[in-house]
């Protein structure tokens, strides 16, 4: 059944084809994905779109979403938009949206029946404004893996640790070995993140969504954060040395053996792949830092912008249910180490680490994603408080905290 | 020359053609600068996010930007780049240009090189200097491969020097032009005032410091601007060397408004942080236009 209100969504798309003129239409599609794994999983969109007749032009700009989104969104807003372009959903289109610079793809998302089949529903929520449906989510992204490289503990001569504690008490034996015990890149993000991890892992779930979500300013100064603060801290002795900017190199350094492990989210496993490292043999992977097993669920979608060109409006819509097919979605997802975003597709070419992710997606074990609950300004001051935190031992983490509070209680 | 136009307004017709030629640029400078500046400065007053959006808030942006320890850090890094970068290039180019001013040989060559690093862009330097002093590969790893197995060299890795770094690389990029501005002055002085001087027994060192730095006092004031809009505008030599790195240890103004602008979706505070910039070139440059033109007039 499900398989067939596709097959109609291919053949509505096949007939919007056919009313316009043979010629396929061009779809410039902006993203970030560059990396080995990213950029061998968007080809995978890149031929299915190509498969419906159109053409997928691709726009990928380098330098993680950081570097990608001003210029993507200053295209927007200065009138030269593309035909789709790659967020991460929940709030950094918010205002394009407001603005009425993005599509509304309510009626596609009714024909094709997103809300039953797009899992968990917070997906599709972030997308939702007013009632609108503005995105197509490709993806579910964790941050909540911690990735540690088995030759490096050997090396170490010590056990391939099963939590963040024992990882913690390996540290030592790592850096006799020369191993940098914990690899976090210097960009701003990567430190930021791997503290909302630890945040997960060392307090709990209602501390994260009362900080992040209610923005409680007095859970943010009290003892549950002082501990994750404390577990920072040990972080930040553990990451001395690491000396990379991008978290691919970082990857890298755990793939090679440099360093033992690495918190990142689980498109990471991509870069694993690409590298032809078995899950388990090679490398280990620990959803919520071996601690609590909770993942967030935020992740990749696609906008599209308002375009006056009605062939591209048609194309547009043809790529939306193209990124959603089932058939993309596995090839999709299996390249790129993320989770599909419906539950209906078969994954049993997944590896070990996204079986243990669906796992967790399956028993409901989640959390909205940072890029889901707080404002890019918000997540901004915190990338700043994080990456001074992470690179300079002075700052006490008391002092931090304070500051961490501050952040909180001027949140919106 | 204006007192004269109020009156003679005959004057006014003179050189019409000239004058109607310069109108697109007279207008540029009205609507685009002195416009884009008020806008700037009136939206840094309001909550604009994304999309600008005139609903004021007063102070308030301000009041956040003087309360970021990112802000702080960014400020004293662009004074002691800022004041750094000012006095050795100055010093290093003129040295440079009275060196070559000696009718040295192959001095064509030598201008060349030392013009070369200009004609680099500053994300090129930054990178060339990233890889240079990266311990990994750069003069660390040379240095200690010919067996100094215990020197470090590391400014781009270490908060407390980083901006050092950073200079050095805007050093090597700058002081090209800054040298050849001076030459130009130095050739510019007539060869009768260096003979008089010898002639009178004076020095060599003194017969600069005292007649010919004097003589060049419009190269020197050309150069200062040019050195100076430089020093504010620094943003893609950190962006190319550190990213603003190690930490926040690097930033600068610059690169906090763009980072507010477009990255944290804060209009607002970028504007408010671009308005700080705009008053800190301000009290420089207003007192010193004020001595330099009013004095004319008057002289």
């Amino acid at each position: 059944m499900r398989y067939g209100s596709l097959r109609a969504a291919l053949a509505v798309g096949a007939a919007l084809l056919a009313i316009a003129p043979a010629s396929a239409t061009d779809l410039e599609v902006t993203h970030w994905w560059t990396s080995g794994g990213e950029a061998a999983a968007v080809a995978e969109l890149a031929k299915a779109f190509d498969a419906t007749g159109n053409h997928w032009i691709d726009g990928a700009i380098a330098g993680s979403g950081g570097t990608a989104r001003p210029i993507m969104i200053s295209r927007i807003t200065g009138g030269d938009p593309m035909g789709a372009t790659q967020f991460n959903h929940g709030r950094q289109a918010e205002e394009l949206v407001q603005a009425g610079l993005m599509r509304d793809l309510t009626d596609l998302a009714n024909k094709e029946k997103w809300t039953e089949i797009i899992r968990p529903k917070s997906l599709l929520d972030s997308c939702t404004i007013d009632g609108k449906i503005y995105c197509a989510p490709v993806n579910i992204h964790s941050w909540q893996w911690l990735w540690l490289s088995n030759a490096a503990f050997e090396k170490a001569g010590v056990p391939v640790p099963k939590n963040w504690d024992e990882f913690v008490a390996a540290a030592p034996a790592l850096e006799k070995a020369g191993i940098v015990p914990l690899a976090v890149g210097g960009q701003p993000w990567q430190a930021t993140g791997a503290f909302d991890v630890l945040m997960v892992a060392i307090a709990d779930k209602d501390v994260f969504m009362k900080v992040f979500g209610d923005k409680d300013e007095e859970v943010a100064a009290g003892p549950e954060m002082a501990k994750v603060f404390k577990a920072a801290d040990d972080a930040r002795r553990m990451s001395k040395g690491t000396n990379v900017q991008d978290w691919n190199q970082a990857t890298n350094m755990v793939i090679t053996g440099k360093a033992g492990g690495q918190i990142m989210g689980d498109w990471a496993q991509g870069e694993f792949q690409v590298a032809g490292q078995v899950a388990g043999k090679d490398y280990t992977c620990l959803p919520g830092l071996g601690v609590n097993e909770i993942i967030s669920t935020g992740g990749d979608a696609f906008y599209f912008p308002r375009l006056k060109d009605e062939e591209k409006s048609k194309a547009q819509e043809v790529l939306a249910s193209t990124l959603l097919n089932p058939t993309t979605q596995v090839a999709f997802n299996l390249k790129k180490g993320s989770l599909p975003v419906r539950g209906d597709v078969d994954l049993n070419a997944a590896n070990d680490c996204m079986k243990k992710g669906l796992d967790i997606l399956a028993k409901g074990n989640v959390i909205a994603s940072t890029d889901q609950l707080l404002s890019q300004d918000s997540q901004k001051q915190k990338e700043d408080l994080f990456s001074e935190f992470f690179a300079n031992p002075n700052l006490t983490p008391e002092e931090a905290q304070k500051r961490f509070a501050q952040i909180i209680s001027s949140a919106d | 020359m204006r007192d004269e136009i109020a009156r003679r307004p005959t004057k006014l017709w003179r050189n019409l053609n000239a004058k109607i030629a310069s109108i697109p640029m007279v207008l540029t400078a009205v609507f685009v600068f002195a416009g884009g500046t008020a806008w700037t400065v009136l939206y840094s007053f309001t909550n604009s996010k994304l999309l600008p959006r005139l609903n004021f808030i007063g102070l308030t942006q301000y009041e956040r930007l003087w309360e970021t320890p990112r802000w702080h850090v960014a400020i004293e890094n662009l004074l002691v780049y800022g004041s750094l970068s000012l006095v050795f290039q100055l010093v290093i180019g003129f040295l440079l240009a009275a060196l070559l001013d000696q009718k040295i040989r192959f001095e064509d060559t030598f201008r060349t090189i030392f013009l070369y690093p200009f004609a680099l862009s500053f994300i090129v330097t930054g990178l060339v200097w990233q890889w240079l002093l990266n311990p990994d590969y750069g003069v660390q790893s040379v240095v200690r491969s010919l067996g100094w197995e215990s020197f470090s060299f590391d400014p781009l890795y270490n908060s407390e020097i980083v901006i050092y770094g950073i200079l050095i690389a805007a050093l090597w990029q700058g002081t090209g032009l800054v040298m050849c501005l001076m030459l130009a002055g130095l050739r510019g002085i007539d060869e009768d005032i260096w003979k008089a001087a010898r002639v009178d027994g004076i020095p060599m060192w003194k017969t600069y410091l005292f007649i010919i730095i004097p003589m060049m006092r419009p190269v020197f004031i050309t150069t200062l601007v040019i050195i100076a809009s430089g020093i504010v505008r620094v943003y893609d030599l950190v962006v190319a060397q550190t990213s603003g790195g190690p930490g926040i240890a690097s930033e600068v103004p610059a690169k906090y408004v763009y980072d507010y602008m477009f990255f944290a979706q804060n209009l607002g505070q970028g504007f408010a942080a671009s308005t700080m910039m705009l008053l800190s070139v301000m009290i420089v440059v207003v007192p010193w236009a004020y001595l330099e033109f009013g004095r004319r007039r008057h002289g």
